[in-house]
């Protein structure tokens, strides 16, 4: 295999890098929401977040990327597959990331919000100040793995005829007649990219971890 | 001492489920003074500490802070009510609390824990606020250690800092729970030092402790807790001295046999 294809291959992992970052980015606002929403006092609006969540966890990514890329047309919406594609990747790690802010929440210690309390600070410091990088420190590993997830399942998105990483694999693979290296090749880039997620996740630990006992 | 206490608890009455954790309390907090609060385990020491907090709710009864009503007061119909969040919050200020596992915020310095309310309260500036963060951890002998996170403080460094976080919004009362009973036996020394040094500033304190040498030599009233109930209250010379209520002699017979014998 040349270097030529290989090529190829880390330039189109580009556009799985670029897809997988915003999913991940638009999944993390969109968990925000359901999160919110699961904890919330609201029967509806818990219900509605649970509902999100066993959906879009119950049932494959693949069936997911599918409904989608065909729903949207039938409803007047004609998307780019790229878009249905992010559509999808975000709903679905939405619902992982909630249920991963969800826990995290829920460990942070009483204990901190007492001594909030006592001190004086409103609901909205509490959140800001305690309660959000609390439960950010503790959610970080499994925040990192997620996106190590997402990453690896973006090369679904090759069915839907979305240019990336795996997209370029197969199309090289078939007009070269070399299979195996090319697909080998294709693993290892995700690898390394993976490696260099997983590189951030532990910077971030390390940095907020200092002060864990 | 002023004719109004410092806290001032009547007939609160705590139920968990079926559970009546407090069967109506009666009982003034003197200006001024310490007073240490006793009990066997699941005596409901604790959780009248964290209704004179409003950390619980009362399910009956009332509490006033300084004259004014804490959580429930009397509405127009002479029925308890629900007092409005900010009324919570106001009243509350007067308050200090230190507990017993510290509940530092563990993202933040031990400066940081000290300013935090500072600044989002009080709405000093950062530099203002930290330079008075500083001089509460000057008074409990850690400025060295300003710079350090919760976890890399020792048990007794991190509650020394909570009393610096509690004094530096200039409380009026300090409720301490259980302060040193999650620590080493070495430790307890030097956080029970800090609240030496406190009363003798005159701050009024109520402290749930387990510490019989503590509450001796430094309370000013001892309030006995069993089973829910107010059992005895007096000066520790007439609590302690004996003859003594059997209760009370049954509670320290354990602490005797722990070596505080020398100390009452």
């Amino acid at each position: 295999m040349s270097w030529e294809l290989f090529w190829l291959l880390v330039e189109a992992s580009g556009l799985t890098i670029l897809y997988s970052a915003i999913s991940i980015a638009i999944g993390f606002l969109l968990a925000s929401g359901i999160c919110a929403a699961m904890l919330s006092a609201h029967r509806g609006a818990a219900t509605a977040g649970r509902l999100f969540v066993s959906f879009f966890r119950g049932t494959p990514l693949l069936i997911q990327l599918l409904l989608v890329y065909y729903l949207l047309p039938k409803i007047g919406l004609n998307v780019s597959s790229e878009i249905a594609a992010i559509l999808a990747l975000s709903l679905c790690t939405a619902a992982y990331q909630a249920e991963i802010l969800r826990g995290g929440f829920q460990s942070v210690p009483k204990g901190l919000i007492e001594a909030a309390d006592m001190c004086g600070l409103s609901a909205f410091s509490t959140f800001r100040r305690i309660r959000l990088p609390v439960a950010v420190r503790l959610t970080l590993p499994a925040l990192t793995s997620e996106a190590i997830m997402l990453l690896k399942s973006s090369s679904l998105i090759s069915v839907v005829g979305v240019v990336e990483l795996t997209t370029m694999a197969k199309d090289l693979a078939s007009s070269t007649y070399q299979p195996l290296p090319i697909f080998a090749a294709a693993g290892l880039v995700y690898l390394i990219i993976n490696l260099v997620v997983a590189g951030f996740g532990r910077l971030a630990e390390r940095a907020a971890k200092r002060g864990h006992a | 001492m002023s004719i109004v206490p410092a806290i001032r608890v009547r007939g609160v009455v705590k139920r968990f489920a079926d559970l009546e954790v407090l069967s109506g309390i009666d009982l003034d907090v003197p200006r001024g003074h310490v007073t240490c609060l006793l009990g066997p385990s699941g005596s409901g020491k604790s959780t009248l500490l964290r209704c004179v907090a409003f950390l619980e709710e009362t399910s009956d009864g009332f509490i006033e802070i300084d004259g004014e009503p804490l959580g429930y007061g009397l509405g127009p119909d002479a029925k308890r009510m629900r007092l409005a969040a900010s009324s919570i919050r106001a009243v509350r200020s007067k308050i200090g609390m230190v507990f017993q596992q510290f509940n530092l915020w563990p993202h933040m310095t031990a400066l940081g824990n000290v300013a935090e309310a500072l600044v989002t309260v009080r709405r000093l500036s950062r530099r203002q606020a930290n330079e008075q963060a500083m001089a509460q951890l000057e008074k409990v002998g850690l400025s060295q250690r300003a710079s350090h996170y919760p976890g890399e403080l020792s048990g007794g460094q991190q509650q020394r800092v909570a009393i610096a976080r509690a004094l530096a919004l200039e409380p009026r009362i300090m409720l301490f729970d259980e302060p040193t009973s999650s620590l080493d036996p070495e430790l307890t020394g030097e956080v029970l030092n800090v609240m030496r040094s406190l009363a003798e500033t005159g701050m009024t304190m109520l402290v749930v402790t387990h510490e019989i040498g503590f509450a001796a030599s430094v309370a000013t009233k001892i309030v006995f807790l069993d089973h829910g109930r107010l059992l005895v209250e007096g000066a520790p010379g007439d609590v302690f001295s004996k003859p003594r209520h059997p209760r009370i002699d049954q509670f320290l017979d354990t602490y005797l046999d722990r070596g505080a014998a020398g100390l009452i």
